[in-house]
């Protein structure tokens, strides 16, 4: 079953300019996005930076309010709750069940609180009493792997790693059925991301977690995610299982993101084929395909219509009319 | 920064903690704090301190120079000041001051003097310094007299009551139409924000001398000194508090946008929640900086409106009240010391300034 259903999640920002805030243009941050999420799997979102991966994970936990489309979501086994509607008061309730990991470790945690009642703020909100509350950090501390004393301690004494297990911990604490995770190990040394990374998918086993892991790039991707959706400038280009898509990637820029990520081998020095050109402005898109500037293997039709998400092998959709020939 | 978890004393150090050990590697500021609050204590102990009745005129010793505290005599330790003998100048008939060889006026602590209330409660005679024997027109004058024979270093005393709580009302007052005000537009934006905005422009783009000296002039001549100081505080921090709300605005703001803010309000954590526990801690220390830079610009603002007459009257003693009197060069070159009142004026405005950078420094901890 699913845990989340996103379907034609549309999030416009307007360009105002005067004193009477005309509106004189609009930044398309998301552009019909569609994906399902499956109870205990992962599915990684992944573009460069503006492609808009953010504002469609800020808008699933209704930090943002969508202009259009609609993000169901499974609060338990029974129910299926559109959010996009809903108002402040209403998805209070809900806010428990999708909790939110941050890229930055350094911001997340309030400077002035101390770890322990960080990690409990989502217990004293939900009304947890005093000494469950107590005994569930001392848990939630053990299950990312914390000593219980680390709860007395104010989060300026631990490195990022550590800070980002802070994170995890309070994300944790509600059991929620869903975790965003916005980047979170881009902050972080080489090393500490693979700690963080075991981390959560040692906990996704354990406690059965839905995850939309958010990156940008495919790099530590390909060790978390069941299925990866492609952004950009807005628009989903291309979804499809994990291994699939690295082995038979369908879309010009997911092409070009794969042979972006650094190989750990000294003699595979090719030449970087990085995408010529910059991102197309989101306000401003090119006519058809967004990617027809930068794409190596654009045709006329690409300048005039824009392609539609297919599917071209089972459980495999790309956003390029060429799709079935890069298959060969 | 590292992850040593055996390190206790820091890793669990609080807010305040962590500023103070910042702040106290500000040496200037930290000097500044305690002439700071010496000065209050000042405030406080205005009477004790003060030797004569700041009030008490007499003619027989108008502009008496200032006189020191001898220590020793021919006998040992014995503090005493010579008496003084008043004369006419046949040349000029300028009143001057002798000292009279045959009277010694010996000092003690602790002495009798006029009577007062501590605190407003306590009725007492007892001043810190004063004549072992007072006897009439016989006084100690560390910082001489004016032209109606009053104690300059007792009215400055009383003076630094006045002028240094003045300066915090007025703060008070600010800061509470500030945190109102700013809090209201960095909170809701839009249209409230524009026009909460636009007033303070006006209202700083406005020249200070003539608004406050058409404000000032309103005041009947009636009122009571005590009515004239609220009118007065109300009239400076009509205008102080726009830079504080200017501080609160633009730490709401930046506070909105915080990740842990974000976290929290993710938890369905409601709004007051956030405020009390995520935004409010994060800028007292700012709030606070900032008030200490305000409060000079008050009291400064107070010193030139009773200098210029605009502000406090007589008989209520404020330092630009005793500045007044060395208004004029005539009287300043018969009676220098009267310029001396200017000194705490400095001194508090400079120890504030400071005391207010180091706070700023030390604001926040942890950036």
């Amino acid at each position: 079953m699913n845990v989340l259903e996103v379907s034609g999640l549309s999030k416009h920002f307007p360009i105002v300019a005067g004193i009477l805030r005309r509106e004189i243009g609009r930044v398309r941050a998301a552009d019909d996005v569609n994906f399902v999420i499956e109870k205990g799997k992962t599915l990684a979102l992944v573009g460069e930076s503006g492609c808009g991966k953010t504002t469609v994970a800020r808008c699933i936990l209704r930090a943002l309010r969508p202009t259009a489309g609609a993000i169901r979501f499974a609060p338990d086994d029974e129910r299926m709750i559109d959010l996009a509607p809903l108002s402040r008061s209403a998805l209070r309730p809900l806010r428990r069940h999708i909790q939110l990991i941050f890229q930055d470790p350094y911001a997340s945690l309030n400077p002035r609180m101390m770890v322990g009642d960080i990690i409990a703020e989502p217990l004293v909100v939900t009304g947890v009493p005093g000494p469950e509350r107590e005994a569930r950090v001392r848990e939630l501390l053990d299950l990312v792997g914390l000593p219980a004393v680390a709860r007395l301690r104010f989060p300026h004494a631990f490195s990022g790693g550590q800070r980002q297990r802070i994170g995890i911990a309070r994300a944790l604490a509600l059991n929620p059925r869903l975790i965003v995770a916005d980047e979170p190990v881009s902050a972080l040394d080489v090393s500490v991301q693979a700690q963080i990374i075991n981390l959560l998918l040692d906990l996704q086993d354990r406690l059965g977690l839905s995850m939309l892991f958010v990156a940008h790039d495919l790099g530590v991707v390909r060790h978390v995610s069941d299925r990866v959706a492609v952004m950009y400038v807005g628009r989903i280009v291309e979804v499809a299982p994990t291994t699939e898509l690295y082995a038979t990637p369908l879309h010009p820029y997911t092409r070009a993101l794969l042979a972006a990520v650094p190989k750990a081998d000294p003699e595979a020095r090719d030449a970087i084929t990085a995408p010529r050109g910059e991102v197309a402005d989101p306000a401003n898109p090119p006519p058809g395909c967004a990617f027809n500037p930068r794409c190596p293997f654009v045709i006329d039709r690409c300048r005039q219509d824009r392609p539609e998400l297919v599917e071209v092998a089972p459980g495999h959709l790309s956003a390029c009319f060429r799709a079935t020939e890069l298959m060969a | 920064m590292s992850g040593s978890l055996t390190d206790d004393s820091l890793a669990s150090a609080g807010q305040l903690r962590l500023t103070w050990l910042r702040f106290k590697r500000h040496k200037l500021a930290f000097v500044s704090l305690f002439i700071v609050i010496l000065f209050y204590l000042v405030a406080i102990f205005a009477d004790f301190l003060a030797i004569n009745d700041p009030h008490a005129v007499d003619a027989r010793r108008g502009y008496l120079p200032p006189q020191a505290v001898h220590f020793f005599d021919s006998d040992g330790f014995n503090p005493h000041v010579s008496g003084m003998k008043g004369q006419r100048d046949m040349k000029t008939f300028k009143q001057v001051y002798v000292p009279d060889p045959n009277k010694k006026l010996s000092v003690t602590l602790f002495a009798r003097g006029y009577e007062y209330e501590l605190f407003g409660l306590i009725s007492t005679d007892r001043h810190l310094i004063g004549l072992a024997k007072p006897e009439l027109l016989d006084g100690i004058y560390l910082l001489g007299t004016d032209a109606l024979g009053r104690d300059l270093f007792s009215r400055v005393m009383v003076a630094t009551r006045i002028s240094l709580s003045i300066g915090l009302a007025s703060v008070s007052l600010s800061l509470v139409l500030g945190i109102l005000l700013g809090g209201i537009s960095g909170l809701y934006g839009g249209l409230v924000d524009l026009f909460i905005q636009r007033v303070i422009e006006i209202i700083r783009s406005i020249p200070t001398i003539p608004l406050w000296m058409g404000l000032a002039a309103a005041l009947p001549n009636t009122w009571s000194v005590i009515q004239v100081y609220f009118a007065i505080t109300l009239i400076i921090s009509l205008i102080g508090w726009t830079e504080l709300a200017r501080v609160v605005r633009g730490r709401f703001l930046a506070l909105r946008e915080e990740d842990f803010v974000i976290a929290a309000e993710l938890v369905g954590a409601s709004q007051f929640r956030i405020m009390l526990r995520h935004m409010l801690p994060s800028f007292t220390s700012h709030v606070i900086a900032a008030v200490s830079l305000a409060l000079p610009a008050m009291i400064i603002s107070e010193t030139s409106l009773s200098f210029l007459g605009l502000g406090l009257r007589p008989p209520a003693i404020s330092w630009g009240i005793l500045l007044q009197d060395a208004q004029n060069v005539q009287v300043l070159a018969g009676a220098p010391w009267l310029l001396l009142a200017a000194v705490p004026v400095i001194v508090v405005i400079l120890a504030f300034n400071f005391l207010g950078d180091g706070l700023r420094d030390a604001a926040d901890p942890y950036g």
